[in-house]
């Protein structure tokens, strides 16, 4: 198989769109987010509990869409639960980077092997909005906005 | 079968995509583009482009000769009894925005209704919703059966007295199918109710007689008919056109402008204002020469029959679930994949040169009605052959093993 389609499709990827992490609704949700891809049609719904110290202290997100898009909220939800809203920010904004193939080096080190898995994306532009919006929706939920679009 | 497509008069097919041969099977958002409409238009540009109806010299004779002889072509090609019902508009979109504007807005008040079917595409709903939030119009949804077809009888029952339009497409671009569109009309007609017939997939497929229809208006784009993008046209009945007022304002299409008065030309010219795609015009007239020189029931014949072999291969999966089965439908596959995506399919069909559409091909009330997301469509055209179906089917196969 083609090289950069077995990145794009690795194990991993896979094993989180067939068994997604955090999936389903969130009773006591204190953020939520709506996003849509107005061009595949795709929904994902972010619902976020922020407690006192501006730190998630639960995430859950429900939707349908392609792999890419599943994963990519499945493995945000992992790696966001615990950290502060800024951190979380940050986070994204490294990811952003990276499946946009540049420059990601202010990841932590950890993050970035976590989420080097979705790096692959980068040799296909026309699914980076596929990884991204379900970052963009939570990001829109923080913020207080409800809705997000990836075009 | 005699025919037999004519890939190498299309340069395009002749190129790799990732390595790959390529096999387009993306017909139904965009045909390819054979080299007689090319050359017609670089020939046209390098020889005798001018504007058209300003100036009396040559270069301007030859192009307004240019440009109507193409509008002479489309009324030929769907029969128009006469060459100004033909108004060349920007594409489909547009000349269906045409009539929402210039027809039936003047005629609609609140609480009127526009009958239209659950498997239009949106330039075929949202000129009518605009209508809807404008006017207080109501939208009244024919119903979809379950193999993708309609009852025309349906539109007996969706009429009322307050029924002030009916727009329905010839051919769904996403099932394919082929709706009865004679008989949509005489039901409507014994109301009162004129019929807009969204045609951009219907004209390429299927021989259209716009007088043996009886429709009051058709829709037709250039870029499906193997021709350039940016122009279409729209087919109205000569004496609906003269009633309707202007479209867009501009040059061309006035009669007599002063200070503080304004007069229209006539139709057609009242609704083509400013400069008009001309260039387009003669790639059009090239495409529909080229259709018709092909045989437009040998390339339906050879579309069938591809679309068939295709339909029959993909019996294999039972994985599988297809879109679309209505009776005499066109060569148009969407299906749906157990357990994967369609923009993950579309992804690695790609990678073996196989090009699909993957989403909701602009038919989002028609994927709510089937409960979907999005599907991946195979679509095909006069230059489609077996291999790229087998080729389609081997990447299904890989997708399969990829994905699940």
């Amino acid at each position: 198989m083609d090289e950069s389609l077995r990145e794009l499709y690795q194990e991993v990827i896979l094993d989180h769109s067939r068994h997604p992490r955090h999936f389903g609704p969130l009773e006591h949700a204190t953020h939520n987010g709506e996003g849509h891809n107005p061009l595949c049609g795709d929904r994902v719904k972010i619902h976020l509990i922020v407690n006192g110290n501006n730190r998630i202290q639960d995430i859950k997100f429900e939707g349908r869409g392609c792999a890419i898009s599943q994963a990519s909220a499945s493995l945000m939800t992992d790696m966001i639960i615990g950290r502060t809203v800024a951190e979380a920010e940050s986070l994204m904004g490294g990811f952003l980077h990276l499946v946009k193939g540049g420059d990601a080096s202010d990841l932590a080190e950890d993050d970035l092997d976590r989420l080097q898995v979705m790096a692959g994306v980068s040799a296909f532009p026309m699914r980076v909005k596929c990884a991204t919006l379900a970052w963009h929706t939570m990001k829109s939920a923080l913020e207080g906005g409800s809705s997000a679009k990836t075009e | 079968m005699s025919f037999v497509p004519p890939i190498s008069d299309f340069p395009i097919l002749s190129r790799q995509v990732n390595g790959k041969r390529l096999a387009y099977l993306d017909s139904a958002a965009s045909a390819q583009k054979p080299k007689v409409v090319l050359d017609a238009m670089s020939t046209f540009a390098a020889t005798s482009y001018a504007n058209v109806h300003r100036g009396v010299h040559t270069l301007a004779a030859e192009s307004t000769d240019a440009y109507e002889k193409a509008r002479a072509a489309v009324a030929k090609f769907l029969n128009a009894k006469h060459t100004d019902e033909i108004i060349f508009t920007r594409g489909g979109t547009e000349a269906l925005n045409l009539v929402a504007y210039s027809f039936l807005s003047p005629r609609i008040s609140a609480g009127d209704e526009i009958v239209l079917t659950k498997m239009e595409h949106h330039s075929n709903i949202v000129p009518w919703h605009f209508m809807r939030e404008r006017k207080g119009a109501k939208l009244h949804w024919v119903d979809v059966r379950e193999d993708g077809s309609i009852n025309a009888a349906a539109f007996g029952a969706a009429i009322t007295p307050k029924t002030k339009l009916v727009a329905v497409t010839h051919m769904s671009n996403v099932l394919g199918t082929v709706n009865p569109i004679k008989d949509i009309v005489a039901i409507a007609h014994a109301k009162g109710v004129p019929v807009v017939v969204d045609g951009c997939q219907g004209a390429v497929h299927e021989i259209v007689d716009v007088q043996d229809l009886d429709v009051d208006f058709y829709a037709i784009t250039g870029h499906k008919l193997y021709g350039p993008n940016a122009i279409g046209a729209l087919y109205g009945k000569r004496t609906l056109l003269k009633s309707m007022r202007p479209f867009n304002g501009g040059g061309e299409m006035i009669a007599e402008v002063t200070e503080d008065y304004v007069s229209y030309a006539e139709p057609p010219a009242r609704f083509e204002a400013g400069t008009p795609p001309i260039l387009e015009a003669v790639g059009l007239s090239a495409a529909l020469d080229y259709l018709t020189g092909l045989g437009r029931t040998a390339i339906r014949e050879h579309e069938h029959a591809i679309y068939t072999y295709a339909r029959e291969a993909v019996r294999q999966f039972n994985w599988l679930r297809v879109i679309g089965d209505a009776e005499g439908k066109g060569a148009i596959l969407s299906f749906e994949a157990e357990g994967m995506h369609a923009h993950d399919l579309a992804t690695i069909l790609d990678h073996e040169g196989v090009a699909v559409r993957a989403g909701h091909h602009c038919a989002q009330v028609l994927m709510e009605r089937f409960g979907l997301g999005s599907t991946t469509r195979a679509s095909f055209g006069l230059y489609s052959t077996r291999e790229d179906v087998d080729l389609l089917i081997a990447g299904l196969e890989k997708a399969r093993k990829i994905l699940t």
